[in-house]
């Protein structure tokens, strides 16, 4: 034991006794976070998802400026100017986007060829449409669907769960009966199904995603709801007269959100998926509209030739579908209180 | 007297996202064979911290030996490669870990899992390992071990699953055992036989033990020796009796009046005001003046050293320092006190009670 | 546990009955004839065809046909290609679909689960961060859009492999299998490094480490199996991605399985064929779900003996 057992002499008011305020010693360091904020500090730590959030909202803009920036209309047919390469000024002295396509397996200016003085960002389809005002309509088509089909999972599977989960008894067992027998349908084959039935048409991807989407969140709402109403907190809300109403929206839903809000972000790329899915193998959108599906679809049949149809929505549906999971990733980490420190 | 294991200095960092945390700052002491020695302290005074350094168990990419040595047989464990580190953990130092419910693999039978060191470290044929595993359960008391060896942990009960993990740590005969809190998880009756069962082999085996725990009432029945932790460091250690019956500092006065007594049943439980300090930015002095009503000036500026009150108590306090003002202690204290020879409180027992 | 089990199949069943009904009468409500295939029909013609299809009797009497046949497994005749039962279609199809599925499932699992282990070992390093953002990458990236891009660059533009088609052995499989793999390589890596990270950390693996087992009696003894045993649950959506990815992936390699049959029946309106391919898809996507249940059960001891957790 290294001990200093020879005391040095010390100034004698060095042993002067002091009060300590009890305060002082009740005082609590760290500056107190409410849940959504520390939330909001983790996401923030979290690069992944604070680019994805940042590329989301570029892809967001585009979506909606995009169709207007070049003076070009979607569905205008241009024959003369068919099968155009993309050719961008500026970038184009560099080699790339310089209006250079095949023909017949030799390079050639076809801007030059053909004459055309204008410039097609993206290039042009067989009918001579823009496709950057294609592309940047499309993605607004398929943001548009998977926004509406996600609200609409969001809607009925937080009731539908909650209900069940909050009723109990005799509701929740009929409740859960349908679901059980729901949940063994692939989702795969009743999308087909309702879609083949259905106008083709936005409303009908949409319904036919949701028929089956929600229960994911029905279910996992039920199952937090079950958790929380048998908490003391509820409980005691409810020994002081609250109401159904004010129980669940007071104490029940807020404690919820956050799992709400991470399997909602989950569900958006799922349903950009479905769309596209559904426009490739052609019994989703039809022409002449666009979704990022239809277009990767027309840009698959002439990929030999025109490689750049196929590479430009086929990069925008995979860096949107990687953001909505980054950010889903960075919510779950951010929100789910197991992996605090 | 042979001291086992000296722990020298140690201080011990981890890296966090807030930034350093000094969990050990400064940790001396020795381990003399065959003896218990309890570390008690509240959570977060580094009792756990310590011994995981001890077995080098901490995660390496967080923690950090800063200084100090930890000599086993001649070995500084903070310097070991990690090779040698794996022969020495489960042979000479095993461990008994505070939740039974959790340190048991789930997917594995309890034989082999008792098994795994024996073949490891003594290099036995399967059958005589196996042997000695039924043996083991034997020896903690697990009923039909011939037959219950080749179940899994959740065929067992909490204290059942204490017994095996116990059996695992003895698996090897170890020299030196440490015991993390190993009946705080557990219902009190249980407490008690693991208790008992604990001391029983001690005799048995002739091993040393680290005990840490928080439960004075515990302490006071296994241990020899008692250390006691605040803020990272050892703030007083000496026999049970010194640390129970002549406690010197202000912390110890704490933990000792808040433990509840029966015969003392119409005093108000005292509790320590306060939280335990921020070891991210430990205070300049004596970690514990903020909520010690005996504190001095010097307490806010330097730490204190150890002073010696006998040859086998120290205790790190200003107040031992000749210059320091006399301050009475606890009444409660002063009860204890007074029964210790020795103590500046002692008075001689007249009557025939003990 | 036989109880449990008795139940799920009496659920199994009622669920395809209820698919099977539920796709009859869509069927029945599906604009356009079954047998728009057959032009320049005249009347009696017609008649005569509608009389050998059974479509000629009210509704209520051809469902109960159907599911009378259905019984039997009998799926009915084809009105796409003339006079071929169903059930020969669906048999003379299901190999490359079955191939291609095992091929993608075995290669996508177990390099997932490589790269998961990896990136679990070696937390926060090179290898955690590179396995994690391609595991992204393949659950982001649609599987169409991976097959096209292997098709463009392996197949068209280096010549390395078939483009398509099922007539080149071995080969014809590749870049099928890869771009099926994608999905369950890249779920089973996320799943198996947020396991093995949590297991890594309990307790139990700090007792392993107290008894001195090195590194890798750590990893694979204790580690692996606990973080390997939750994998089973999400082979169920790991099937349905399987069989989702193929409808896509056998039409861009023209390969002659179930999936690309499927397709070009919803193209054709070819009734009977889509409702059989519907049934036999759902029936082996529930029949994993049950499977799955069933295998936690046995493998993990901690529920094995009490019986199960429905």
């Amino acid at each position: 034991m290294r001990n200093e057992f020879e005391h040095e002499q010390l100034p004698q008011e060095e042993f002067e006794r002091i009060t300590i305020d009890s305060d002082q010693a009740e005082r609590i360091e760290k500056p107190s976070l409410s849940f959504w904020q520390d939330a909001w500090l983790r996401l923030r730590k979290n690069k992944a998802a604070v680019v994805s959030v940042v590329v989301l909202l570029l892809f967001l803009i585009l979506a909606l400026i995009g169709p207007h920036l070049n003076g070009h209309a979607g569905d205008a047919q241009n024959l003369r100017h068919a099968n155009l390469p993309p050719k961008i000024p500026g970038i184009e002295k560099m080699g790339i986007f310089d209006g250079v396509g095949n023909l017949a397996g030799k390079k050639v200016d076809l801007y030059e060829m053909k004459k055309v003085d204008e410039y097609y960002w993206f290039g042009t389809d067989g009918l001579g449409r823009d496709l950057f005002t294609r592309l940047w309509l499309g993605t607004q088509v398929s943001l548009f669907i998977a926004f509406v089909a996600a609200a609409i999972d969001m809607v009925i599977g937080v009731a539908y769960g909650g209900i069940s989960g909050y009723y109990g008894g005799r509701t929740d067992d009929i409740m859960q009966r349908i679901v059980e027998i729901l949940i063994g349908i692939p989702t795969l084959v009743v999308v087909i199904l309702m879609i083949m039935i259905m106008d083709p048409g936005i409303m009908a991807i949409i319904i036919a995603i949701s028929i089956t989407g929600w229960i994911g969140m029905s279910r996992i709402v039920r199952a937090q709801t079950l958790k929380y109403k048998s908490q003391e907190f509820v409980l005691a809300s409810r020994t002081l007269g609250s109401k159904d109403g004010k129980i669940i929206t007071k104490h029940l839903l807020p404690n919820m959100l956050g799992i709400i809000i991470i399997n909602t972000m989950f569900t958006i790329p799922n349903a950009i998926f479905f769309e596209a899915f559904l426009s490739f193998i052609g019994i989703g959108l039809q022409a002449p509209d666009a979704s990022l599906g239809t277009l990767i679809n027309d840009g698959y049949k002439v990929m030999e030739h025109q490689p750049y149809m196929l590479l430009f929505p086929a990069l925008v549906i995979s860096i949107l579908m990687i953001a909505f999971n980054l950010i889903g990733d960075g919510l779950r980490d951010a929100l789910d209180p197991k992996m605090k420190d | 007297m042979t001291k086992i294991l000296q722990v020298k200095d140690l201080e011990l960092s981890f890296h966090t996202f807030a930034g350093e945390v000094k969990a050990i700052r400064g940790v001396n002491f020795d381990l003399i064979k065959g003896e218990t020695l309890a570390i008690v302290g509240e959570s977060g005074s580094g009792k756990s911290v310590t011994t995981k350094s001890i077995m080098r168990l901490l995660p390496q990419s967080s923690a950090e030996y800063k200084n100090g040595e930890i000599l086993f047989e001649g070995k500084d464990l903070t310097k070991v490669s990690e090779k040698t580190m794996q022969k020495i953990r489960g042979k000479d130092i095993s461990m008994i870990f505070q939740d039974p419910m959790t340190s048991l693999n789930p997917t594995m039978t309890i034989g082999k899992q008792i098994m795994e060191p024996i073949l490891k470290h003594q290099k036995l044929s399967k059958s005589k390992a196996l042997e000695q595993t039924i043996n083991l359960l034997n020896l903690v008391g697990i009923p039909n071990a011939e037959s219950r060896y080749k179940m899994y942990p959740h065929q067992f009960s909490g204290g059942q699953r204490q017994r095996i993990v116990i059996a695992i740590a003895l698996a090897c005969n170890p020299k030196i055992l440490i015991a993390d809190e190993p009946t705080t998880a557990l219902d009190v009756t249980i407490q008690a036989q693991i208790l008992e069962l604990m001391k029983e082999i001690q005799k048995k085996i002739d091993t040393s033990i680290i005990f840490i725990t928080h439960d004075l009432g515990v302490v006071a029945n296994v241990a020899d020796r008692v250390a006691v932790m605040y803020g990272g460091k050892i703030v007083e250690i000496g026999t049970v009796d010194e640390i129970f019956y002549n406690p010197q500092h202000p912390y110890t006065w704490g933990l000792l009046s808040s433990m509840p007594s029966m015969d003392l049943a119409d005093q108000k439980l005292y509790a320590i005001p306060g939280t335990p300090p921020d070891l991210l930015n430990p205070p300049k002095g004596d970690a514990f003046a903020l909520r010690s009503e005996y504190a001095m000036k010097i307490d806010m500026e330097r730490q204190p050293p150890f002073f010696k009150v006998s040859d086998t108590h120290y205790a790190a306090t200003w107040l031992l320092h000749p210059q320091a003002p006399e301050v009475e202690p606890p009444a409660v204290i002063i009860e204890r006190m007074k029964t210790f020879p020795g103590s500046r409180y002692y008075v001689e027992q007249t009557g025939g009670n003990a | 546990m036989v109880k449990y089990i008795g139940k799920r199949i009496v659920y199994m069943f009622i669920t395809l009955f209820l698919i099977a009904t539920v796709s009859f009468f869509l069927m029945q409500s599906l604009p356009g004839s079954p047998i728009a295939s057959y032009s320049k029909l005249n009347e009696t013609q017609r008649a005569i065809v509608e009389k050998k299809y059974g479509i000629d009797k009210p509704k209520p009497v051809q469902y109960a046909i159907y599911m009378k046949n259905l019984a039997k497994g009998d799926l009915g005749t084809s009105f796409a290609f003339k006079g071929k039962s169903v059930n020969d279609l669906l048999a003379s199809r299901i190999k490359p679909s079955l191939i291609l599925g095992a091929q993608a499932m075995v290669f996508g699992t177990l390099v997932g689960i490589l790269l998961g282990m990896l990136a679990a070992l070696k937390q926060n390093t090179f290898w955690d961060y590179g396995s994690t953002f391609f595991a992204i990458l393949g659950i982001s990236i649609p599987s169409f859009v991976f097959a096209s891009l292997l098709q463009y660059w392996i197949a068209s533009q280096w010549h390395l492999l078939p483009v398509g088609l099922w007539n080149d052995g071995w080969k014809s499989s590749v870049l099928p299998s890869l771009a099926l793999a994608m999905g369950p390589l890249a779920l089973s890596a996320r799943f198996i490094r947020t396991e093995m990270i949590e297991v890594l950390s309990s307790d139990y693996i700090t007792l392993a480490k107290a008894k001195g087992a090195n590194g890798f009696e750590i990893a694979f003894k204790h580690a692996f199996r606990n973080a390997l045993i939750p994998l089973i649950t999400v082979l169920g959506p790991l099937a349905a991605g399987l069989v989702t990815g193929s409808l896509v992936v056998e039409q861009i390699f023209a390969i002659p399985g179930i999936g690309e049959q499927f397709v070009s029946s919803i193209m054709v309106n070819d009734h009977a064929t889509i409702m059989g391919t519907t049934l036999l898809f759902s029936a082996f996507l529930i029949f994993i779900i049950f499977i799955v249940d069933i295998l936690y059960g046995v493998i993990d001891p901690r529920i094995r003996l009490s019986g199960g957790k429905g």
